[in-house]
């Protein structure tokens, strides 16, 4: 996380800003709809996008908004940018703002270089005589000077990205809103625009960001917020907002992401629920490291089983099964169940996983002729392991490690085999 | 957060408006968006800017051809210059309201992602036809030197009857390109009225042929503020063209000192019927559109 030197005045305050927009049940666009069904009234329902946000952005504060698609991010930097307007509140700005919500605005792709330069320059809100004389830096910047006359619609998207960044670095301002537009560019023009950026939080340029790239907010931003579902959930240091926004991320994403094996089995038995105990008894999908688990699976019998054989295997988010844990199938007698009965098969194990996310499948199978798989339970059902401890590796076993000066040839055990 | 000092932080900021205090940056934004919308629209062709004059001249030709077969020219004098005027003004206003309708919306990139007065869109649009206007006044200037038009003092009465006309397109241009956000059947609706506004505006049928029909017609016809800046340029243009009405109109002491806009449509009073309709559309677009801009962006 960089120092923040500042002077630690606002030059950012928003305070109290709601934003909703209205969403008509049914689009009436034309007059003929209204016409036709004048006593209709145009349903809607409206969708509050931000409430009550209330925060401050220093002078020369590299300050970030993150948070996942949809969660109100992009309309509030659209209000501070002056494009929304917001329903309620109050939004001051100190200074000369340049959004960059999106590059190259008012491009057109008949033109060439020259011309789209100073177009988007004098959008921008440069004059057009700025735009004019910048133009050679941009093209340097954007390192085109070979394609300048080529129109924008021959170039390609990288050579479009660069040239379009070049010039929304050119207007000066005191306040940068960036939208993402990290995203796009090579490595190389990333890096380029990663410098760029540093150099004006270096001198003074108060800057925000919205992102949902964390990685980038831990390495530039001073501080951030943490939206989810239009509030402000999360404030401080970019660290801890990156991990509450790993934590809501990753819960809520599983079950769409993690799909992968399919439910497979004979149906004699079926694996009708299963779920995650913590060490006080609390379903969750979310578990500490170092915690006592409890993974159990509810089962049903569809006919009478004899018995059946049950182990829970861990897959890790790379698919490495880490454990493997159960009956054991050829000599544990696990008595025998009717048809209709239930029976909660638990495994329980001290947590020593690595941080991530875990995919647990639980396997009945017979033992008959040969191993008849009853139900196999499909890759959907995750836990997330959280820890600060993690060492690197795929589990974090309890250890002692040690280090021994000059140490004799004696002490090492002896090779057997 | 409340141990800070917001004192000198200001006026919170104000939302999109039709308008920002800069006159400068919207100027300059208007301007480079016509200015490039000029320069793109024949983009590409051989023939470039001579298009632009293409388009009327060709028109010009084929009614020309046509209704002097149906003899609706006859006895009008400078029958042709005047109806190439007539033409040229008259696309000037549609481009200018009919590229407006859509404008808004086409610039979507636009509305969404910067922050600048949405009044630049429309005015543009306007901008750019009246850069076309610019350009085809150059067939009327030769047409008027083929037929030996003398210059007159009331030429100078022309630039404030173009003024005129551009006020009149700009409000359209406001108020359709704010109403098309809401209702998209306002592009069809218009259509059918520049169809009609094109027949309705002496155009083709010059004065002489309503006024046979009796004053009453005329009054009426007269109405159109279109048809009165068409005439009230013409009669500025060529001078006065007496109309000849039938007997019993005249009788009735219905006297043409000239064919000046008051005169046709009865007199001065008269005529303030078309001009306020003009100014009430105008403040209608300004005021429908100043109420919109700041939620344009929310309803795209």
């Amino acid at each position: 996380m960089p120092e923040y030197s500042g002077s630690g005045r606002p030059v950012i305050r928003v305070d109290d800003v709601s934003k909703s927009f209205r969403i008509p049940e049914e689009q009436m666009h034309t007059f003929k709809e209204r016409a036709l069904h004048p006593l209709r009234r145009s349903g809607h329902h409206t969708f509050p996008a931000l409430e009550g946000i209330s925060l401050d952005v220093r002078d020369g504060e590299f300050f970030g908004i993150v948070g996942r698609n949809g969660s109100g991010k992009s309309t509030l930097l659209k209000c501070l940018a002056g494009i929304y307007s917001a329903t309620r509140g109050n939004i001051w700005m100190r200074g000369r703002m340049s959004p960059f919500i999106e590059l190259g605005v008012g491009f057109n792709p008949d033109l060439a270089a020259r011309d789209n330069v100073v177009l988007n320059g004098i959008m921008l809100g440069l004059t057009p005589r700025e735009a004019r004389a910048r133009y050679e830096h941009v093209i340097e910047f954007a390192e085109l000077e070979e394609f300048q006359e080529l129109k924008l619609k021959n170039y390609s998207s990288g050579m479009h990205v660069r040239l379009a960044f070049a010039v929304a670095i050119q207007v000066d301002a005191d306040i940068l809103l960036i939208d993402e537009v990290l995203a796009v560019g090579d490595a190389a023009f990333q890096q380029k625009c990663f410098d760029v950026f540093n150099r004006l939080r270096d001198e003074g340029t108060t800057i925000v960001l919205v992102t949902h790239d964390m990685s980038s907010v831990t390495r530039f931003c001073h501080r951030a917020v943490l939206l989810e579902r239009g509030k402000i959930v999360a404030e401080g240091a970019p660290e801890d907002v990156a991990n509450r926004y790993l934590e809501l991320n990753f819960n809520r994403d599983a079950p769409e992401h993690a799909a992968g094996a399919e439910r497979t089995g004979s149906g004699a038995a079926r694996i009708a629920d299963m779920w995650c105990e913590t060490e006080d008894g609390r379903q969750s999908e979310m578990v500490l490291q170092g915690q006592e688990l409890r993974f159990c699976a509810l089962l049903e019998f569809a006919t009478e089983v004899e018995d059946p054989g049950l182990t829970l295997e861990l897959e890790n988010a790379e698919g490495v099964k880490v454990v493997v844990a159960g009956t054991n199938r050829e000599h544990e007698r696990t008595g025998r169940f009717e048809a209709g009965e239930q029976a909660v098969f638990s495994v329980s194990f001290n947590n020593l996983l690595a941080p991530g996310r875990y995919f647990a499948i639980v396997t009945v199978s017979r033992l008959g002729r040969g191993l008849e798989i009853l139900d196999r339970s499909a890759r959907e059902t995750s836990i997330l392991v959280q820890g600060s401890e993690a060492q690197g590796g795929v589990v974090d076993i309890p250890f002692q490690s040690a280090i021994e000066r000059s140490p004799s040839t004696d002490r090492r055990p002896a090779k057997v085999g | 957060m409340s141990t800070l000092d917001y004192t000198d932080l200001g006026e919170p900021i104000r939302g999109p408006s039709a308008f920002t205090g800069d006159w400068r940056r919207f100027w300059n934004l208007t301007f480079t968006i016509a200015r490039t919308e000029f320069k793109l629209r024949f983009y590409g062709s051989a023939l470039g800017y001579v298009w632009t004059v293409m388009r009327p001249l060709l028109m010009f030709g084929v009614l020309m051809v046509v209704y002097s077969l149906g003899k609706l020219g006859a006895g009008v004098p400078d029958y042709p210059v005047m109806l190439l005027s007539g033409i040229v003004l008259f696309t000037f206003f549609t481009e200018a309201t009919g590229g407006a309708v859509a404008c808004v919306v086409a610039r979507e990139n636009f509305v969404r992602k910067i922050q600048f007065p949405r009044l630049a869109i429309p005015l543009a649009v306007v901008l750019t036809a009246l850069f076309n206007l610019a350009v085809n006044f150059v067939p009327i200037v030769i047409f008027t030197a083929i037929y030996r038009i003398r210059p007159r003092l009331s030429w100078l009465e022309l630039p404030l009857v173009v003024a005129v006309l551009i006020f009149f397109a700009v409000g359209f241009a406001m108020l359709l390109s704010a109403l098309y956000v809401r209702a998209r059947d306002v592009a069809p609706i218009w259509d059918v009225v520049c169809q009609v506004l094109f027949y309705i505006s002496l155009l083709l049928i010059p004065i002489e042929k309503i006024g046979a029909h009796g004053r009453t017609l005329l009054h009426i016809w007269m109405l159109n503020p279109l048809a009165d800046l068409i005439e009230q340029y013409r009669h500025a243009f060529i001078g006065q063209n007496p109309v000849k009405v039938p007997a019993d109109a005249s009788a009735a002491g219905w006297h043409f000192g000239g064919s000046s806009a008051a005169a046709a449509i009865g007199g001065y009073g008269e005529l303030a019927i078309p001009m306020a309709f003009i100014v009430v559309v105008f403040i209608a677009g300004f005021v429908v559109f100043n109420r919109s801009a700041p939620h344009i962006a929310d309803n795209l």
